[in-house]
Parts: C-alpha cells; structure tokens; sequence
C-alpha cells in the first residue's frame, strides 16, 4: 500500500531519491547521540564526543573488516576470539616489558593473517559455509587462548602497547583531547575505504559477492579475493584486539560477542548479507549507532540481559529495512 | 443485588488469593537482606578464630565438633569431588590449591576423582550420582553450582557416604561438615565501614556490582547498602559492570564527567578494580578512595599508586580445607561442624607487604593460603 502512495506525488520519490544517498545509519547515530546528549550533556562536549569516538572505536574497526567479508558474500564469526587471542596472548607475549611491544604487535598481526588464510582456505576449497567454517575457527582460537593462558590472565600489557587504545592527548588545539585511539580509528577506516572502494580489488569483492560464478567467468579469481576479504577481517579483529587489550587492560571474556556487533554494525549501515552491496561509510556510522544505542542503554539503567534482545531487534529490523530497501531500489 | 454482592465476594476472594501467592513467593525467595545474618556476620568477624596460629585453612570461628568415628576407616582413601565449574579465576585459583593440598597428603590419598559440571545443575546432579552409585568413592567433596537445585543429589549422597559440602551451601544439614567463611554480609560490613571511615564529609561513592541475582554478590551490595544508609553516606549509583574491564571503565568515566568528582568506590568484587581506577586516570583525577579485592593486580597497583584502599576476600583456600576436613572425617578424627565458620582475613595497608607479588598473574587471588604448597609458585602461574 506505500507503494502506490510512493509512485503518485513527486515530493515523494524526490525525498527517497535524497534518502537513498544519505546513508540511514547516519541518521539514526545521530538521533541516537542526541538522545545520549539529552540524557547527560557531558558527551556534547568536545572532550565527551572524543572519548565515544575512543570507546566505539575498536567496533567501528571491527565493522570495516567484517564489512569485506560481508561484501564477498560471506560471515566471519571468528572474530571474536581473535580479539581475545589478541589481548591475552599479546600479555603473554610482551610479558609487561615495553621493549616487546612492538614484535609483540607483529607477531599478533601474523597470527591474525594464518587465522585469516585459513579462515578463506576452508571457505574456497573446503567449500565449507563460512558461517560454520568460522564457527568452529571461532571455537579453535577460543580453546587455544584459554590453554595458552589456563584459563586466567597471565601477564600485563606494557604501556606503550596500551597506549593504542588509551592515551589521549591533551590540549589539542580546536578539540582539547585527542585519544590515540581515534587516530588508529581514522587511519584504518580511511584505508578500508581506500581499498573497498578505490581500488580494482574492492571491485572484485564486490563482484564476488554478488555473484561469484559470473565473477569467475569475468576472470575474477574468486578464490583468492575471497582469502584475502577474510585476511582483512582478521587483521581488523587485531587491530581491535590491541586497541582493547589497552583501553581495558587484560580479561578472557574482551572479545564475547564481538563479531555479531560488527555484523550487526554493518547490517544498520546498510551493508547487504549474503554479499554484494555495503560502504565503509555504513559499517562505521552503523557501529557508532550500535554503540550509542549501548551507552543510551546503561544510561537509561537497562540489564545486560535487555541489552542482548535490544540487539537482536535492531539486527532483525535493520535486516528487515535493508531487504525492504532493496526491494524498492528499483 | 445478590449477584453484585457474589461478584464481589469472587473478586475479594480472587484478590486475596494472589496476595496469598505473592506473599508466598515472597517467603520462598532467598531474603538477600536479612538483618539476622547480617547481626550474625559482624558477630563472627568479631570473633578471634581457634585452631592453629598462620593457617587460617584450619581455623575456624566458634562452632562445635562433631564426633565422625562412625566413618572412620584404614587409609589411604579415595576422595571423590564434584565440581560446580573453573568458569572464574576464583574457582580456577581454587582449584589449583585443592589439587596441589592433595599431591601434600599424597600418603594418604589413594586417589582423587573430580567431576566438573562446567556451571550446569543437570550435569553437577549427575556427577553426584554417577559418584554415588559407582564404588569408587569413600567421602565425596560437593561444591554446589546453584543452592537448591543440588539439594536433593546431596541428600541422596548423605545416605551412602559422609559428604562434605564447601563454598556455596546446600538446604539440608545431611553433610558431616560445610566449610565456607564468614560470607557476603561480613564482606559488605567490611567494605563499607572502611569507605565510612575514610570518606571525607558529603564524599560521593559510586557502587559497581557484576551482576544482579547471586546470592553470594546480593549480600555484599545488601550490607554494605545498610551501613551506608545508617551513616547517611551518599551513594550516587550502583551499577552493574558484567564484570567487563571496558564497561566498568565507560561507567567510571561517565559518572566523573556527570558529577564531577568521585571520591569512593565500592566493588562487590575486585577484578575490574583496575579499569575503575585507570578511568581516574585517564580523566586526570586523584584516585578514589577503593575497595577491591585479593586480586594481585589490585595489589600491585595499590602499592604502587599509596592507593586509599582496602581488600577484603573471599578466601580460596577454602578449597584447602575441604581436603583437609575430608580426611579427617575418614581417620575419625572431629570436625567442625554441621557448619565450619572460616576466618575470612582482610588485607589493609599494614598488612599489604605480606600478600602483594607482582610475579604472581594479575588475577591470582592473595589470600590462597598456598605459598606452602607444593609447585608454589609455578603452579598457579607465578614466575619462581
């Protein structure tokens, strides 16, 4: 019944038109951020917008990442217990000396491209769904940091390691406070924008995610963008890792939950599951919204458990909206 | 008019009726605040404990003996123990002292047979049967997941061998002993009364809780609430951290952007006491006062920083002493019990030296009671 109403006035159309090149998500943070505003005035100020930025900034990481796989048609569930590899084997590893932090990092970031490589491997020529195949991914890497630490924390992170998701500048100029946070935020986003959208391989993702027999046949290697989308993913899910690992410090349960954030993050961004459509742009404003959508909820006192169907609503209804939108983009 | 008068007598009746079940579930539903036992707690934290001088372990808070020569039997002795879970370093801290308190009384231990029912009621009520109706045991251990749902295995078990129950209790009193210290309320009471004591004049104290429903973490709050209430000390939230080291740091952090300055903080446990003061920190504030808990990267950071701060625990080596009282019921030597009261220690500035040890894991909890254990340090993963 909207329909006809939508095809008879011109202001109509005309409004569509311009909402469809708004991104949705965008809108809906700030709404969101306005509502957190309402609630404590604090966050409108420039030193409480940047330590959202600081706080969302590790999802919005995540979203940009996953958003590759997302866009070559495929999930990766496994992301979650990178994160948690990441923070305990990076304390493990750096054993709380600063002089380790930096082969530390680089030793994550190889972990992180084997768990990748594989993650794409299985998927290409297991021909396993990546949603089972990063299940169990999910369930390998989770088993191998509990053993790896026995269950516990085991060590510290040094402070230059933390200082990726901790240290905030102060007196910047225009803005008071610059977390670093935000700087690691801006980079990796600018370069996930840089390769999805710029680039010749950004293309092929998306072509093989939107078909990837047609891909094949337009001389796609669809296999090895395929890898390379879930390496990304991993990478991101690292970068995520240190960034939490040093805003929060050391503890097994960092990562719980954090992939189906950054799908969901990606999903309110507009990004279409089973591949083929999505920007950074989206996977970013969506994980901010989520986010906003979190503090609002602790703001307002809600439990943990209310938290959890909140997110299952807006991923349900954001799926709903994207399939609806995409019905009606002609 | 007879028929308005029969409808009002029904929804009288109806009405009465659903006060009678609220009233009911009411009185089912565990009192998490109630001032009998929290008369009971300051009462045994005023206790001086008996038993022997620096093992805490074997000591106990009033209580009498029970006579266990009917279970007496030529060792050495199988020991069966059903776990509830290693799902938290407290219980993986524990755990690790229960095993090496064995590999101690080797002699006298022919075999021990843990289950782990990995946080779930059906499968720790199964473990307890499959002890049971196996006979491999001569005592068994239980360490209940959940209060009233093992009640009716532990019953059963009574029946068959002598139970010893420790950590979270049972609603029978069928086991020769449970050993468990002083508990949530002389925790709050402890907690609380320090932050009285060093709070200056209208302070603000935020409380951070894990999580609402669990009766051991309930009656922390409870206490502590009760005494904040009577000093009339103004407590400007209590919020919920789900025990995650980044949420406890945003919720810290919004409080002190909302008002300003924080001057205390009360923890119903410790393990994100370090995210809450890094959130001062970060905002460029003096640290709080805090209340933590044993956890040594609590510690370090309190020696560390001259924190204003105080750590009561939740002693792990409780699991220790159910070791310890199981054998003694199998030699017929006396127990304490049907309740076995454990001093339950705090740690202050004056005796911080003694339990802080930066090479000891950060969530390895102080009062273990282990350093004389075999495989100490290095079993608990500490560096030697």
């Amino acid at each position: 019944m909207t329909t006809t109403a939508a095809s008879e006035g011109w202001p109509r159309s005309r409004a569509i038109a311009i909402a469809k090149h708004v991104n949705a998500a965008v809108v809906v943070f700030v709404v969101l951020y306005a509502i957190v505003g309402l609630l404590q005035p604090s966050y409108l100020e420039p030193a409480g917008f940047m330590n959202f930025l600081r706080r969302s900034a590790p999802l919005a990481i995540l979203a940009s990442g996953q958003l590759f796989v997302l866009a070559a048609g495929g999930f990766d569930l496994s992301m979650s217990a990178l994160v948690t590899l990441t923070v305990i084997g990076g304390s493990m590893l750096a054993d709380n000396n600063p002089d380790n932090t930096w082969w530390t990092i680089g030793a994550l970031y190889g972990i992180g491209l084997a768990v990748g490589a594989l993650n794409g491997l299985i998927v290409s020529f297991l021909k396993a769904p990546s949603i089972i195949a990063t299940l169990g991914m999910l369930l390998c890497v989770d088993g191998a940091a509990m053993m790896w630490s026995g269950g516990s924390p085991r060590g510290y992170l040094p402070d230059n390691f933390r200082a990726f998701g901790r240290l905030v500048l102060h007196d910047v100029p225009v803005i008071g406070t610059f977390p670093i946070a935000v700087g690691v935020l801006i980079v990796f986003t600018l370069l996930a924008w840089w390769g999805l959208h710029v680039t010749v391989f950004g293309q092929r993702v998306f072509a093989v995610g939107d078909n990837p027999r047609a891909a094949e046949l337009a001389g796609v290697r669809v296999s090895a963008t395929r890898v390379a989308a879930f390496v990304i993913s991993a990478l991101s899910a690292v970068t995520g890792g240190v960034m939490l690992g040093g805003f929060g410090g050391v503890s097994v349960g960092v990562g719980s939950g954090l992939a189906l954030q950054a799908i969901a993050a990606c999903v309110i961004g507009g990004v279409q599951l089973m591949g083929g459509r999505g920007s950074v742009v989206g996977a970013v404003a969506g994980a901010f919204s989520l986010f906003a959508l979190f503090t609002l909820l602790n703001l307002v006192g809600l439990p943990q458990s209310l938290r959890d169907t909140a997110q299952g609503l807006i991923l349900i209804s954001a799926v709903a909206s994207g399939a609806w939108r995409l019905r009606h983009a002609g | 008019m007879s028929r308005e008068k029969l409808m009002k007598r029904a929804a009288m009746g109806i009405l009465a009726a659903g006060a009678a079940v609220a009233f009911a579930t009411a009185a089912a539903a565990q009192n998490f605040d109630d001032p009998k036992d929290f008369a009971y707690a300051e009462q045994l934290l005023k206790m001086k404990p008996q038993g022997p001088e620096g093992k805490p372990w074997e000591q106990n808070l009033g209580g009498k003996e029970v006579d266990t020569s009917k279970y007496k039997k030529p060792g050495p002795y199988r020991i069966c123990f059903s776990n509830a879970g290693v799902d938290n370093p407290w219980r993986v801290v524990g755990w690790t002292d229960m095993q090496a308190q064995v590999d101690a009384e080797k002699a006298n231990i022919k075999s021990f047979t843990a289950a782990d029912a990995e946080g779930k009621d059906d499968k720790q009520i199964s473990d307890i049967n499959s002890f049971v109706s196996g006979d491999s045991c001569d005592i068994l251990i239980v360490s209940p997941n959940t209060t009233a749902a093992l009640t009716p295995a532990v019953e059963a078990a009574c029946k068959k061998l002598p139970v010893v129950v420790f950590d979270r209790g049972v609603l029978t009193q069928c086991p020769v002993t449970f050993v468990n210290p002083i508990g949530g309320y002389g925790w709050g009471i402890q907690t609380a009364n320090f932050i009285a004591e060093k709070l200056p004049k209208g302070g603000k104290v935020l409380g951070l809780r894990i999580l609402p429903g669990v009766d051991v973490l309930e009656t922390r709050w409870s206490a502590a609430n009760r005494i904040f209430k009577e000093k009339g000390i103004n407590v400007v939230g209590a919020e919920f951290t789900g025990g995650d080291n980044a949420k406890t740091k945003s919720i810290v952090e919004d409080y002190i952007r909302r008002f300003g300055k924080i001057d205390a903080i009360w923890m119903d446990a410790g393990a994100t006491a370090v995210a809450a003061i890094e959130a001062f920190e970060d905002a460029g504030q003096p640290n709080p006062i805090i209340t933590g808990e044993d956890q040594e990267d609590f510690l370090v950071k309190w020696q560390k920083e001259k924190l204003t701060a105080f750590a009561p625990t939740y002693p792990t080596y409780q699991w220790r002493s159910a070791i310890i009282a199981s054998l003694r019921i199998l030699k017929g030597e006396p127990v304490i019990g049907p309740t076995w009261k454990l001093p339950q220690p705090d740690i202050t500035d004056a005796t911080l030296a003694t339990y802080v040890d930066p090479k000891m894991p950060p969530l390895h909890y102080a009062m273990c009671g282990c350093k004389d254990l075999p495989g100490y340090p290095q079993r608990w993963g500490g560096k030697p």
